[in-house]
């Protein structure tokens, strides 16, 4: 295995883009490092993206978003306070992925490339509509997180392809966003279900709203019906109908160890309500 | 498989070793340094017997590579001890008995130490939130709460 610590991610998409056989990027390593010891995942080529100018770094973009370095860890996102304040529920999905330990190295990039279908950061980015930025050898793009998962540990990223930042867009005024898991202990544990929740509203009428699951699908979820559901309303008891079917609705899940396909089907509904109620308690200012 | 010379801090004092890329740092502490006082208990990240300290971050040091130490302050449970002085964590931890086979002190005495730096006063249920990734099998965990709240408590009275 080679180890490398490129200075700048066009070093890092040139060395993927060289490279003959196995490649993997080094963020925090609790992907990587689990899969290389169990022999699952040995890869020729180690690619460490924690020396590159700016990965710690998470910093306002010019239109009032953020830019949230791939070495940045849960941890980091917990104590960024303007962060939390704005999007609670992409920093509660990151803090759900294991212990302090792992929380002090576990990256939001790193748990959308890993690929697992019950990453419990990736809907939350979805419902905020974050996007990433892909550097290769062409350039930089910019395209939305939902397009990277393509099945569980497969992502559309093309040979060369790195990510270098998450961007999330400008919050506004009145937005909230939420991310609920069931799990069947308090910590420590993988979805079942995962469904994330974000809203902006206007005297109290939702106006804009995304609502994404996790766990139900070999990749993350987009449910546009779910959030046609409840824009134009104030939540009410028919709204919270209508997105909880629209949910189960969207639901494709397997039946597992963890559960069956019926129990996920239903969660996905449960959870879609109860993530849409604290979003929309934060929207308006109003939540606990 | 060429090695990787890595420096490092570990405990306050400069070390150098040379890694296989593929070492863990739990590996290089253990087999390089001869520092046997993180344990190896899972190898995949649950069971927190590997705690260390990097640049203060509490981590699993079997989720590290040795290579990714370069340049970095490790603290391991053996930075502990002020010479023959106990740390209070370890004093209130034989005190209280909060151990049996002892397999997963070092990790939670690391863990606990890394708590209270920056949260001298922490709930019981903030304890056991923090220490939820620290493993123990044999004594159940509420002597090892018992022992971080009242070695917590010593260590604000002596500030
Ligand atoms: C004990 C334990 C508990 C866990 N609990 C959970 C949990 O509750 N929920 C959950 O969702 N996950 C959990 N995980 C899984 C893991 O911690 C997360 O998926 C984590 O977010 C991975 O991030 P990382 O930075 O460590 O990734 P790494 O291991 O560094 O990388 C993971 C993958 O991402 C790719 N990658 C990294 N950076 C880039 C980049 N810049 N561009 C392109 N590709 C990149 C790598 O090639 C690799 O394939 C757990 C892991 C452990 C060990």
């Amino acid at each position: 295995m080679n180890f490398h610590r490129p200075p700048t991610f066009a070093d890092a998409s040139r060395i993927a883009a060289a490279a003959s056989g196995l490649t993997r990027f080094l963020a925090g390593g609790t992907d990587v490092l689990v899969q290389l010891r169990a022999g699952m995942v040995t890869p020729e080529d180690l690619i460490d993206v924690k020396q590159i100018p700016g990965v710690f770094d998470v910093v306002r973009t010019a239109d009032g978003g953020w830019r949230i370095g791939v070495a940045v860890s849960g941890m980091d996102l917990r104590r960024h306070e303007d962060l939390r304040a704005e999007w609670p529920g992409v920093v509660e999905g990151m803090n759900l992925v294991g212990s302090t330990q792992v929380q002090g190295r576990a990256t939001l990039v790193g748990n959308l490339c890993n690929g697992s279908p019950a990453a419990d950061s990736v809907p939350g980015l979805v419902a905020a509509g974050a996007m990433v930025e892909v550097t290769n050898a062409a350039g930089v793009r910019v395209v939305p997180v939902e397009t990277i998962p393509a099945g569980p540990g497969k992502t559309t990223l093309q040979k060369g392809d790195v990510i270098s930042a998450v961007i999330l867009p400008p919050r506004g005024e009145k937005g909230g966003d939420a991310y609920l898991r069931f799990i069947p202990r308090t910590e420590m544990d993988i979805a079942v279900v995962g469904c994330a929740v974000s809203l902006t509203v206007e005297a109290d009428v939702i106006r804009a709203a995304r609502v994404a699951l996790g766990a139900v699908a070999p990749t993350v979820l987009l449910v546009e019906e779910a959030a046609a559901a409840i824009i134009g309303t104030t939540l009410d008891d028919a709204a919270l109908a209508a997105l909880g079917k629209a949910a189960e609705g969207a639901a494709k899940p397997i039946t597992d160890r963890r559960g069956t396909k019926e129990f996920r089907i239903e969660l996905a509904g449960v959870l879609a309500r109860r993530a849409a109620k604290i979003a929309y308690d934060r929207a308006k200012g109003t939540a606990k | 498989m060429t090695k990787i010379h890595v420096s490092a801090t570990v405990n306050g004092e400069a070390v150098e070793f040379l890694a296989d890329p593929r070492e863990s740092l739990l590996d290089c502490l253990r087999d390089h340094l001869g520092l046997t006082g993180s344990k190896e208990g899972c190898g995949t990240g649950d069971c927190g017997a590997c705690s260390v300290q990097v640049d203060g971050t509490l981590v699993c040091s079997c989720l590290v590579l040795g290579a990714e130490a370069q340049g970095k302050q490790i603290q391991t449970v053996e930075g502990l001890a002020q010479g023959s002085a106990l740390h209070p964590l370890q004093r209130k931890f034989i005190e209280h008995a909060a151990l049996q086979c002892g397999f997963c002190t070092p990790g939670i005495l690391v863990a606990a130490k890394a708590l209270l730096e920056q949260n001298p006063d922490p709930t019981d249920e903030e304890v056991r939130f923090w220490l939820a990734g620290n493993l123990c099998r044999c004594t159940g965990y509420d002597k090892i709460v018992r022992a971080v709240q009242d070695a917590a408590a010593e260590m604000r009275e002596a500030v």
